[in-house]
């Protein structure tokens, strides 16, 4: 293929026009060729001979008549082994490796290879010459710290093929080949252990997709009993700033039954960021015993970066999950703001000049967003196992206001919604998801009777709340009262959690169905009360119970300790459990 | 090098933003304008064919089509060294005080970001003997925090006072739109508490040309940058950041991009954030933290400045009726350092900001005529000794006095089992009287 080039026209922050002569197509990688460095950039309009490019770094210094050279590729992520414990820009760059070339500041037109192509990793064949394969199925392994992972027929290669040859098991580097396979017409393919994937193209390499009905647990009990997430589902997390939606992400991250993790900076802080690259290493994953890590992949394309990879980021990541799903994998995939990718699609297209849609978000925006999310999904593989890729988006709604574009398109594509807000996040109940707002499509890890039951008395209690700030506390009567110090006593202990203490931020499911048991003896039982002031006294007393119970390691001795504690005084204040209560906790429920 | 290209005609005159045909001019390029009223810089904001936009730091007012442009061949740069220490400049660089004309050591400005891997996690507390920030939303070096203000509310006093009791080894202070009377009021505090010589001021005052002001970040942050690599932790102050956004807003109406929220450009995040972001505790190295004044016009937190401000920042003080809000402000990095100040001061600041509130639901109880209960009236007790003993600006106290005032003020209030605080630390810090 020969040279294509062009001529810069124009330039607009970081949108240029290019008078190009031979065929150029659409999300077209190109370079812009200013002093001594040339700028990676994407094609994303195109008029007659003139092709608008985003850059997808600062434009500064680029002149008229500066030349621009296609590539004609897509922009694409490297796959291969190597991808895990990696901490990347939004277009697949190592950040080390930028590091290392460049100081301290990430100078533009320096790029590094996804992968690593000097390492050399131990594969071992799996085909067998003769083998009829497809794309996505796969020829070979590689051990990736606590994962077996899997060498593909690239997912680009349509049609059936037959294995030719295949190495031996023994030491490659990614790029060398490592199978020869035969399509359909005798022409020879090598295949080595990475390939190339457009990132704006979603995998679809799987033999079905399922519904999701296996629950993630992230450990945070109000999540997981009231508002949970299923694997291979998708949910959002829209919240003002300040409500606490980056710390509820972290906390995930490191806490969430998946596989492996890939966390999605977008346009968010870069301190953030840090954070996970030092705390992580030091943690252990409980699944594997080895450092968090290496479950690991972290895309950050913080806010001060340029926003086209910005844009490139959320893309980059949902194809590193897809990756590794085909492997039979359950990937977790975490973005880090939604609204920041919504906005450097805005940014672009009021440069293009688009006809603005609500609130100068672009039209394509809600088609855009639900493309995104499409690509989470429960999978059958080719060889009959399954995988997923769970995505949680966190929406920064523009003045903390749901009713928001980016928030709206949102709801309208996930299955579970965790509405943070600004009253609780200042009353300082943490996680500051709403029970009043939220809503899930998938499956509780306690009950789900059990689950109605805590929810129903959360209602009803804040219904009686807010009719107290109206009739005043002597206007209520001593059985709505009580229902009030109820729901209060459940927010309190059950659905706040803190984040900070690793006994009580790490709440598996074995614990939170054994602790809603205990919650709705409590909740569920008559006392002989008989004043407001009595009542108060024996909540709060039962509240600091149970406080000190969470702190507390499942089934060690403090904890049965403090779980008698809970009895004693549940029998001092005669508790009779009620008809309801005694059927939901009947034996084997 | 090119030679300096000079043009005589002006096509088009906007506001502050003129065109000019020429070519071989690049993007972001100075250019000077000489008129009868002297010269001034522009700077190249957009190229369309041949035809080239500036935007001209002195303002639009009074330039001639016949006006002479000459290309400069450089984009925009400031001068450092530590013989800026002391000195005050204006929104083009040059100096507003008595003192000559720095053309050392010329750095640009507006450079590329911090690789996030070369970043290290801020954990080193801040002190500023403010219990409102020490105890309840400690700050951190490095941190980018706002301080959210109405206009009219003291925050230019509360940056200066932090300025003058935050260990720092340089402070650059940046002012857009500043008023006059401020500009002073800055000089006279940090000179009177001896700080001037530690120093760097940009100011931009309320009388001086729009795009003069949008300058005013770039400089200070990249001056503070310098500073930060030469192992010197500094201290940015920015007031007013609206007025930025402001100045941003104007030229892009000017320029007739399509706004997005009332009148801000699309990319009013990402300007902000390019700015913020600077903030950093290098490896190794010094560190910049940033304090911005942003004020809200009508109050209004979702108005899009400190809306898409306090997305940006790692928190935000809010100051209203001359204190600290409890609720509102926060400081996301205070977890980094808060575990290790002395251990009741987690449980204890989340203790009181919880009954705090809960005393604002009483408090609105009360002034609706509803009966107090025994519960109500403790926490009537205990909300006005938090104002009068932490809250009150003029408090100054250490963030271990501060901790010992709150346990006293709990015990003054309440029973051990009414704070929610978990036993082993109220049988430990518990005041026995």
């Amino acid at each position: 293929m020969t040279q294509n080039t062009g001529k810069v026209v124009g330039v607009n922050g970081n949108l240029l026009s290019v008078k190009f002569d031979g065929s150029v197509s659409m999300n077209e990688i190109c370079f812009v060729k200013v002093d001594d460095t040339a700028l990676k950039s994407e094609v994303i309009r195109i008029r007659g001979n003139i092709a608008q490019i985003q850059v997808y770094e600062m434009t500064d210094g680029i002149k008229y008549g500066d030349e621009v050279e296609f590539t004609g590729d897509m922009l694409s992520a490297e796959l291969g082994p190597g991808l895990l414990g990696q901490v990347y820009d939004g277009l697949q760059n190592p950040l080390p490796v930028l590091a290392q070339q460049a100081g301290w500041f990430l100078e533009r037109g320096i790029y590094a290879d996804g992968l690593d192509h000097e390492k050399k990793w131990e594969f071992t064949p799996t085909a067998k010459p003769g083998d009829v394969l497809r794309a996505g199925e796969y020829i070979g392994t590689v051990p990736e710290g606590p994962f077996t992972h899997k060498i593909f027929v690239p997912f680009y290669l349509l049609g059936r093929y037959t294995l030719k040859s295949i190495k031996e098991k023994g030491m490659y580097t990614v790029k060398e080949p490592v199978a020869v396979i035969t399509d359909e017409r005798g022409r020879d393919i090598d295949i080595s252990m990475s390939f190339k994937w457009p990132v704006k193209r979603a995998v679809r390499c799987y033999s079905e997709r399922l519904a999701p009905v296996e629950t993630m647990e992230t450990k945070i009990r109000l999540i997981d009993s009231f508002f949970p997430v299923a694997k291979g589902g998708t949910y959002c997390t829209p919240g003002p700033f300040g409500a606490g939606k980056t710390v509820l992400q972290h906390t995930t991250s490191r806490n969430a039954d998946v596989d492996i993790v890939i966390i999605a900076a977008c346009g968010e802080r870069a301190g953030e960021v840090v954070e996970t690259i030092t705390e992580f290493p030091e943690l252990t994953d409980p699944r594997t015993g080895r450092s968090l890590m290496e479950r690991t992949i972290i895309i950050c394309n913080t806010s001060s970066m340029p926003v086209a990879s910005r844009e490139a980021s959320v893309y980059t990541s949902v194809t590193l999950a897809e990756y590794y799903r085909q492997m039979g994998l359950n990937v977790l995939l975490l973005a880090d703001s939604t609204s920041r990718w919504a906005q450097a699609l805005r940014e672009m297209s009021g440069r293009l000049e688009e006809i603005p849609g609500e609130e100068a978000f672009p039209a394509y925006l809600e088609s855009y967003i639900a493309a995104f999310y499409e690509r989470a999904g429960y999978v059958r593989l080719p060889d009959g196992s399954t995988g997923s890729v769970t995505i949680g988006g966190t929406v920064s709604p523009a003045g903390g206001n749901f009713e928001e574009p980016v928030t709206q398109a949102t709801l309208k594509v996930v299955g579970a919604f965790h509405g943070l807000s600004r009253e609780r996040s200042d009353a300082r109940k943490y996680p500051a998801i709403d029970p009043a707002i939220s809503w899930s499509k998938y499956k509780t890890v306690i009950d789900a009777d059990k689950s109605s039951y805590c929810k129903d008395i959360l209602h009803k209690g804040m219904d009686v709340a807010s009719m107290m700030k109206v009739i005043g506390e002597e206007g209520t009567t001593l059985e709505d009262y009580i229902l009030y110090l109820k729901s209060e006593m459940l927010d309190s202990v059950y659905l706040q959690q803190n984040s900070f203490d690793s006994t009580d931020s790490n709440c598996f499911a074995d614990r939170q169905r054994y602790v809603t048991d205990k919650l709705i003896t409590v909740l569920g039982s008559d006392y002989e009360i008989t004043n407001k002031d009595d009542a108060r006294i024996f909540f709060n007393r039962m509240r600091q119970r149970f406080i000190d119970w969470n702190y507390k390691a499942f089934e060690s001795e403090d904890f049965k300790k403090a779980e008698a504690e809970i009895d004693m005084l549940y029998s001092d204040g005669k508790g009779v459990l009620t008809g309801a209560a005694q059927i939901l906790l009947k034996d084997g429920r | 090098m090119r030679m300096n290209k000079v043009y005589n005609r002006i096509e088009s005159i906007v506001g502050n933003v003129i065109t000019v045909r020429a070519a071989d001019v690049r993007y972001k390029e100075l250019a000077q304008i000489t008129t009868r009223f002297g010269r001034s810089l522009a700077q190249v904001n957009k190229i369309d064919g041949d035809i080239v936009s500036l935007q001209v730091f002195a303002g639009g007012q009074g330039i001639s089509t016949g006006d002479e442009v000459r290309f400069l061949g450089r984009d925009m740069r400031v001068s450092f060294g530590d013989e800026l220490l002391g000195r005050i400049f204006n929104g083009s660089g040059e100096p507003r005080d008595k003192g000559p004309v720095l053309t050392e050591n010329m750095t640009s400005i507006g450079g590329p970001s911090v690789n996030p891997t070369k970043r290290i996690l801020a954990n080193r507390m801040l002190r500023t003997n403010i219990p409102m920030i020490d105890m309840f939303n400690t700050l951190v070096v490095s941190q980018k925090l706002p301080i959210f203000s109405i206009s009219g509310e003291p925050y230019n006093q509360l940056l200066a006072r932090i300025a003058m009791q935050a260990q720092a080894d340089v402070i650059v202070l940046g002012g857009m739109g500043l008023k006059y009377d401020d500009f002073l009021y800055f000089k006279e505090e940090l000179s009177k508490g001896g700080a001037l010589s530690k120093t760097v001021m940009f100011i931009h005052t309320a009388s001086d040309p729009t795009v003069e002001c949008m300058m005013i970040p770039d400089m200070v942050l990249a001056v503070a940058e310098q500073f930060a690599l030469q192992d010197k932790d500094v201290l940015v102050l920015l007031t007013d950041m609206t007025n930025y956004a402001d100045a941003m807003k104007e030229i892009a109406i000017t320029q007739e991009q399509v706004p997005s929220n009332r009148g801000y450009p699309g990319d009013l995040y990402s300007q902000l954030a390019a700015r913020y972001e600077k903030a950093v505790d290098f490896a190794n190295s010094g560190s910049v933290t940033v304090l911005a004044v942003t004020t809200m016009p009508g109050d209004d937190v979702t108005h899009p400045v400190p809306d898409n401000t306090g997305y940006i920042t790692e928190g935000q003080y809010y100051l209203k009726g001359g204190r600290i809000e409890p609720f509102g402000s926060l400081s996301r990095l205070k977890q980094n350092v808060n575990g290790k100040t002395r251990k009741d001061h987690r449980a204890l600041m989340d203790a009181m900001i919880r009954m705090y509130s809960s005393y604002k639901e009483t408090l609105e109880k009360k002034n609706m005529g509803f009966a107090m209960s025994r519960w109500d009236n403790k926490l009537l007790k205990y909300g006005g000794l938090f104002e009068s003993e932490l809250m009150d600006l003029s408090v100054n106290l250490t963030l271990e006095e501060a901790l010992d005032t709150g346990w006293q003020i709990l015990a003054e209030c309440f029973e051990k089992d009414e704070t929610g605080i978990k036993s082993d630390l109220t049988d430990e810090f518990w005041p026995e009287n």
